[in-house]
């Protein structure tokens, strides 16, 4: 395991670095930079004052030279300072990311929490009314935009019922949390509840099944001990891959709620052209999908022990 | 209408009253052109206001985009960081809404000199910063230092550098600004470097006074002080900002609320739902949102609906075909029908734009029409051009309604003059690069266009580079020496006709397609008082002045 563990972690850094660069790169050769975004405002800034704001951010620096004092910074753990707000981009982020892993755990257990049952409701349940009711509702959740079913939760929940607070973050209490994390997780849950009706499906008419339920074993035993735990890898597989890609996905729903999260300041920084904030949220995004994935790789290991072998 | 009587009272036009005069001024432009009067002028929402009530806490929408940009007044000049320093800073002015003019506020008395250029200030004697120190002369010296500080680069500087010796301080030929002169605690001089009415350039929050002390520790960009009449408490970046009142601010009797609080998105349709379910005591509208409050008995009540001063236009490069000919850019402003563009695609949210100035700035020609929709005439006129063929077009707009949207309206009436449209959509950013570097055939955009007209105006001076706001590449020596006759006459009456003349060069030549000037709109719930319509940007709300009546959510 702690082979796995380091060979992960060998090709994160990689990752990491490739994707840094090719960012930094990119930002390096579209169009405008962040004293362009700033002479774009309604009220624009005059060009003498421009030209030395691009001069103080060494903003016509070769971009090779900008590229290496960025990576050797960010060695020395100095991710940077925001062009904007000048504040450096650790303190920027460290809010954020506690809001967005929060948002994202909230999102993720919905998805499991219902989900799952649904899946495994709907292959039981195979060719019944409750498969067909279970999978509508899935490819719904699938096929519904994230946003339209914000608004659509807002106006329910909010502006019809009264129950919960239309956007923000309160105290960081759950009733603001409820809202995003629903929008957040109902694409997931229905993707999940798919994959566990077909990962079910299949596992069950495995010939291992097949001859446990041959040998009399009970089908509450035969689901724990060989069913779910076969049917799980996939499932996990799934979960991992979705929770992974909530932190950079999340970006729509953190606007639409006014959450303070990651996506929300990568989506603002980029139109700033705010270059460091941008490389500090492309690596939390970065860092946060490998350390899923490599969580669900040593989940792998634990569930299926077969997998060790290979 | 109480505000609107108020803006009938006033006569005679002395220095001041030439630009509080906007509003009269407006009022007649917008009768002239067949606009309502009360479109025009800022609309109060509800007529009658009983005694204002104090407590309760504030809650208001800081619009336009998903997180702040700074804290720090001095940083930035995008609305969404104004609308929240407003409630955290002062200025020596403020933007007095009810006379759509400039008002001294941090100074209790400005005093012009016989020179025209040289102002004496007073300052409020009981005017403190959140840490409780008494605001003092030096305080002001040092913020507009501080502004022209050329390692910030602060956007205040261009604003400024109107006083005499800021340029060479911003150079480093000076170790002060010469035009600003202590004469004591409380009292200080500003000299300009000419007849600009320092009312007009120093009420944004890019010129806020801060305090030196503050300002130097390294919490302020995260827990900033001002003297403003509400202090920071919290902020949660993307997502909200909140402050309590200030128990020493220098209006007695002021703030009424004990606490404002921002929710900071730039969703309309979230700001909508929120507002609709009481959440928000006011917040501004997309046009979308506008046209169903307008018909909605209720909602249309509260509407609170503001002419700013801002032109949105088509810009042409004269330096590229076919805009090198006047009559092509004369044929487009006759050959677009705008009413109905704006009535079908901006849903009556804006108000047709007759030149350059909108009718809501004060030197305005109340006199002029705009150009009418008449095909006939922009056919005569391509005719007549040096492209009688026609010719194709590039226009450069950003995503939106105001972009590709106009955009794909237009397309059609210039194909009937024989002006072939291919779209070129861009990000806002990409877009100002290629207007600064001259390399945009056509454009979409917004400009302000206020308060100061002649700033305005200087758009089209050949001595200001596009990358100075001179896009289009306008170069006429007779319309430089309008614009340097109207900027060096002192006597206001003088100055605002020459302004008007300079503005109606502009429109005979139609450097740009003169589209419309911004309609903002405030939707305002029953229970809040005293909002006011600010021309310069409407979601700006002057927080020291609204209060919450009894029955308002913001006081349970």
């Amino acid at each position: 395991m702690a082979l796995v563990i380091l060979r992960r972690l060998a090709q994160a850094l990689i990752t990491v670095a490739v994707v840094l660069t090719l960012v930094f790169l990119l930002f390096s050769v579209i169009p405008g930079n962040y004293v362009s975004s700033l002479m774009a405002e309604k009220r624009g800034v005059d060009p003498a004052v421009a030209a030395r704001i691009a001069a103080s951010l060494h903003l016509n620096d070769p971009t090779p030279l900008r590229l290496w004092h960025y990576f050797v910074d960010l060695l020395h753990g100095n991710l940077g300072v925001s062009f904007s707000t000048q504040q450096p981009v650790t303190e920027m982020l460290s809010g954020r990311i506690f809001a967005s892993v929060r948002l994202a755990l909230a999102a993720i257990s919905f998805a499991i929490v219902t989900g799952l049952p649904l899946g495994y409701l709907a292959a039981s349940r195979q060719g019944r009314w409750v498969d067909g009711v279970a999978m509508v509702f899935a490819v719904s959740g699938l096929s519904v935009p994230a946003f339209w079913f914000g608004l659509l939760a807002m106006y329910v929940f909010s502006l019809q019922l009264g129950l919960l607070p239309t956007f923000g973050y309160g105290g960081g209490d759950l009733a603001h949390l409820v809202m995003p994390a629903l929008t957040l997780g109902i694409a997931p849950m229905a993707l999940l509840a798919r994959t566990t009706r077909a990962a079910v499906l299949e596992t069950r008419n495995a010939d291992f099944i097949r001859t446990a339920r041959s040998k009399g074993m009970s089908e509450g035993r035969l689901v724990r001990k060989h069913l779910a735990r076969n049917a799980f890898v996939l499932i996990l597989t799934m979960i991992g891959l979705q929770f992974g890609a909530m932190l950079g996905g999340s970006v729509v729903i953190e606007s639409l709620f006014a959450w303070p999260g990651v996506g929300s300041l990568l989506i603002q920084s980029v139109g700033l052209r705010d270059i460091p904030v941008v490389q500090g949220c492309i690596l939390v995004i970065v860092l946060f999908f490998l350390a899923v994935n490599t969580l669900v790789d040593i989940a792998y290991l634990i569930i299926d022990p077969r997998i060790r072998y290979k | 209408m109480k505000r609107t009587q108020d803006h009938h009272r006033r006569h005679g036009i002395t220095r001041r009253s030439f630009f509080s005069g906007a509003g009269a001024l407006g009022a007649a432009a917008a009768l002239t052109n067949g606009t309502a009067l009360s479109a025009l002028l800022p609309t109060p929402a509800r007529a009658a206001e009983a005694a204002p009530m104090p407590g309760g806490t504030m809650h208001l929408a800081a619009p336009y985009g998903s997180a702040l940009k700074s804290l720090d007044p001095h940083a930035t000049w995008r609305s969404q960081d104004m609308v929240v320093s407003k409630a955290f800073h002062r200025s020596l002015y403020s933007w007095d809404t009810s006379k759509n003019a400039p008002a001294p506020d941090l100074a209790a008395s400005v005093t012009a000199e016989a020179d025209g250029m040289t102002h004496t200030y007073k300052l409020h004697d009981n005017a403190y910063f959140h840490n409780g120190r008494q605001v003092v002369a030096d305080d002001v010296i040092w913020s507009f230092t501080r502004v022209m500080d050329p390692d910030k680069g602060f956007p205040g500087a261009a604003l400024v550098a109107n006083i005499e010796g800021a340029d060479d301080y911003a150079k480093g030929k000076a170790k002060t600004i010469s035009g600003l002169k202590k004469i004591d605690d409380l009292s200080f001089q500003i000299k300009m470097k000419n007849y600009t009415d320092p009312g007009l350039l120093f009420f944004d929050g890019v010129t806020s006074i801060l305090p030196k002390e503050e300002v130097a520790k390294p919490d302020f960009l995260t827990h900033p002080v001002g003297c403003g009449p509400f202090s920071f408490s919290q902020h949660v970046a993307g997502s909200s900002i909140s402050g309590k009142k200030f128990d020493k601010y220098y209006k007695p009797g002021k703030p009424y609320a004990d606490g404002v609080h921002f929710v900071i998105t730039g969703d309309y349709s979230a700001l909508d739902m929120a507002f609709r379910s009481g959440e928000l005591d006011a917040t501004v509208l997309s046009a979308s949102a506008y046209a169903l409050y307008k018909n909605d008995a209720k909602l249309s009540k509260g509407l609170v609906e503001v002419h700013e001063l801002f032109t949105r236009h088509m810009g042409m490069n004269l330096k590229m075909k076919p805009f090198d000919d006047e009559k092509v850019r004369q044929a487009i402003n006759y050959a677009i029908d705008r009413d109905l563009i704006i009535d079908k695609l901006i849903k009556g949210k804006a108000f047709k734009a007759v030149s350059w100035l909108p009718s809501s700035s004060i030197a305005f020609d109340e006199t002029r029409k705009p150009y009418p929709f008449d095909v006939d005439k922009a056919k005569e006129l391509m005719k007549a051009s040096a492209y009688p063929d026609g010719a194709e077009v590039t226009i450069w707009a950003t995503n939106g309604t105001n972009g590709t949207g106009v955009a794909q309206a237009i397309t059609p009436y210039l194909a009937a003059i024989g002006l072939k449209v291919t779209l070129k959509v861009v990000e806002s950013s990409v877009l100002s690069d290629a207007l600064h570097s001259g390399t945009a055939q056509a454009w979409l955009y917004s400009s302000g266009t206020g308060p100061d007209p002649i700033a305005a105006l200087r758009d089209f001076d050949s001595r200001v580079t596009r990358a100075g706001g001179n896009t289009t590449g306008f170069s006429d020596p007779a319309y430089d020496k309008m614009l340097d006759d109207a900027a060096g006459e002192v006597d206001p009456d003088k100055r605002r006709k020459l302004t008007m003349q300079a503005d109606g060069y502009i429109f005979d030549k139609a450097p740009v397609w003169f589209f419309n000037t911004n309609k903002a709109v405030v939707a305002t719930q029953p229970w809040i008082h005293n909002v006011g319509g600010n021309v310069t940007e409407a979601a700006i709300l002057e927080v020291d002045d609204m209060w919450l009546g009894k029955d308002a959510p913001g006081r349970s």
